[in-house]
């Protein structure tokens, strides 16, 4: 009998011949990310109360979250993690600038296909897009796991979503990821694997197969996948400096579902206020009226979410009254910007340019929202007081919308502008 | 790991969010459990934290804790002295959180059977919950996510597989 790509990475984890869901392994993970919390897990760390991380190689912290730091606190949280980076040799850090975890991993080449990653960050599942099975762990797993090199995961059971055709003009991976959270809902896939399969997954670059992976933590998944191919092959060539065994599901694998969408005829989509699943089609909320316009985040801050807003923007100016922020998603996004002139025309639109970081995605810095604001972001989570007020706004949506919305001053469907 | 515990209900609904049970603008900036206690469910129940008394135990719909991996989301309520959390499903990361803190969680749909002050008993051993409108029964734990528990979390656990102490 077949497995499905989960079963087969932890079955090989394990040391198993074969794993079933609901079985429970232990397995040692290739890679540890963590993050501005890694100060927060140092202290879990200590409570266990070794001395030395069980193997220092594997960990990867990235100051990302509060970037630079935006009071003494948070300068006194990444103290604490540089000293703690230096006193056990951890050899992947990397400080504030760098970028978000889940894209500064594969650049760096921490992420390849059939990696085993955890991550004390829900997005980490970011990294299936590599054929990576990583998920997200909380703060005193990722102590342990630095105490120990090992973890306990429960064998998921998997979905397979295969998504057919062509995305029209203007119509992206983050409409359609969009659309699919709409229609299985914020749990429906928890607990699951979900393989990401068909036509248009395989046409989608790098990037756009970042956004399904990423926001596949949205419906509950506990890992998001898409099989690696010529694309990621090439995407990681340079990067990372060692061999690796890609890992496919089998044709014969058992699923819980497989399900099916057509991609022809899809319309952009946006997530309104103040749950991920409250998905409607642009046309729904055009004229909606804005504030502040964000491009950027782990889900869409990638040079092509770039290129795609400058396509709009270029040779115009947003609206009077909007505030466009515009956050590079690494330092390598930040520099490919700049030699294109993606990062002149966005300025010059009107655009204000953040640091590579999360940014104002967690309403920590950097453009929170006052009551009763208005955002429209590229980010993938739109929950009441994530951005700052709990009485502000958060719609989602695609660069391409946010772009046009920033335009216009209101929402506005990007195939009209 | 007491084996019956017997708590009034803080009844809500489906997909409550870590954001709302604790605000990300908090998380880097409060560290000390007891005043994350003092945030719990804020910008979902601002009574929550003025009447929380020790063992009451919060009964919810779908999917709770769903969101970021947050720990303080589990932490803030232990500490506000929540005795365990019954829900038809949880967040995964959520879930894992709890078992780590050996905050006790239950999945069935015990709030089909409850409204919120009244008092339910949750039977451990039995695996039943006792609504006043009707017994709901749930799968015991798995033995690997059962030692956790007993052991009084993660970090416990992990030191006595360490041998230390
Ligand atoms: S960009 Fe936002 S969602 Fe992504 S890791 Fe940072 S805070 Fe989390």
């Amino acid at each position: 009998m077949g497995h499905t790509f989960a079963e087969k990475v932890l079955a090989c984890k394990a040391g198993l011949e074969e794993v079933v869901p609901g079985q429970i392994v232990v397995v040692h993970p290739d890679k540890l990310l963590t993050h501005d919390n890694t100060a927060a897990i140092s202290k879990k760390f200590r409570q266990i109360g070794v001395e030395r991380m069980a193997d220092p190689g594997i960990s990867i912290i990235v100051l990302d979250h509060v970037v630079p730091a935006a009071n003494e606190t948070y300068a006194t949280n990444h103290r604490i993690i540089r000293e703690f980076v230096a006193e056990q040799g951890v050899e992947a850090f990397y400080d504030i600038g760098e970028g978000i975890c889940h894209q500064v991993l594969p650049e760096k080449g921490h992420t390849w296909p059939g990696a085993l990653i955890v991550g004390s960050d829900s997005h980490t599942t970011t990294h299936g897009a590599f054929g990576a099975f990583a998920a997200g762990i909380g703060r005193t797993e990722a102590a342990a796991v630095m105490a120990t090199g090992e973890i306990w995961l429960r064998v998921p059971e998997s979905l397979r979503i295969v998504i057919r055709g062509r995305l029209p003009e203007r119509v992206t991976p983050k409409d359609l990821i969009l659309h699919i959270i709409g229609d299985l809902g914020a749990d429906g896939a928890n607990y699951c694997s979900v393989e990401f399969a068909g036509e248009a997954v395989q046409e989608m670059s790098i990037a756009g197969r970042m956004v399904l992976t990423n926001m596949a933590a949205e419906m509950g998944a506990k890992n998001g996948m898409v099989e690696p191919d010529e694309k990621t092959r090439a995407w990681l060539a340079g990067r990372v400096g060692h061999d690796y065994e890609e890992v496919h599901p089998d044709p014969d694998a058992t699923y819980r579902q497989v399900i099916e969408y057509d991609v022809s005829d899809l319309v952009p989509q946006v997530a309104k206020p103040h749950t991920v699943d409250n998905v409607a089609p642009v046309t729904e909320v055009a004229g909606t009226v804005i504030n502040q316009a964000l491009i950027g985040t782990c889900t869409n801050g990638r040079l092509e979410d770039l290129e795609a807003a400058a396509g709009i923007l270029r040779g115009r100016h947003i609206a009077p009254g909007v505030r466009l922020l515009v956050l590079p998603a690494s330092r390598e996004v930040l520099l490919a910007a700049v030699e294109r002139g993606i990062v002149a025309d966005l300025v010059a639109a009107g655009a204000t340019l953040l640091n590579p970081g999360c940014g104002p995605c967690l309403g920590a810095h950097q453009g929170c929202m006052a009551p009763g604001e208005v955002t429209i972001s590229t980010a993938n989570r739109n929950f009441k007081g994530r951005m700052g007020s709990k009485e502000a706004f958060i719609y989602l949506a695609s660069p391409a919308t946010v772009a046009a919305s920033a335009l216009t001053g209101m929402i506005t469907d990007p195939r009209e502008v | 790991m007491e084996t019956r515990i017997t708590g009034r209900v803080w009844k809500y609904g489906d997909d409550v969010n870590t954001d709302v049970i604790f605000p990300g603008k908090y998380t880097y900036s409060i560290s000390d459990p007891k005043e994350m206690a003092q945030h719990a469910l804020e910008d979902l129940d601002p009574s929550f934290t003025e009447q929380v008394r020790p063992g009451d135990i919060i009964v919810a719909g779908k999917n709770w804790g769903c969101g970021s991996s947050r720990e303080q989301a589990v932490t803030c309520l232990k500490e506000a002295g929540v005795g365990a959390i019954v829900a038809r499903s949880f967040a995964r990361i959520y879930f894992r959180n709890c078992i780590n803190q050996a905050l006790p969680i239950v999945v069935c749909d015990a709030v089909d059977g409850v409204e919120s002050g009244e008092e339910i008993t949750i039977d451990f051993a039995e695996g039943t919950v006792t609504t006043p409108r009707g017994v709901y029964t749930f799968p015991p734990p798995a033995p690997e996510v059962m030692e956790i528990l007993e052991a009084g979390g993660l970090i416990p656990y992990v030191r006595k597989k360490l041998g230390i102490e």
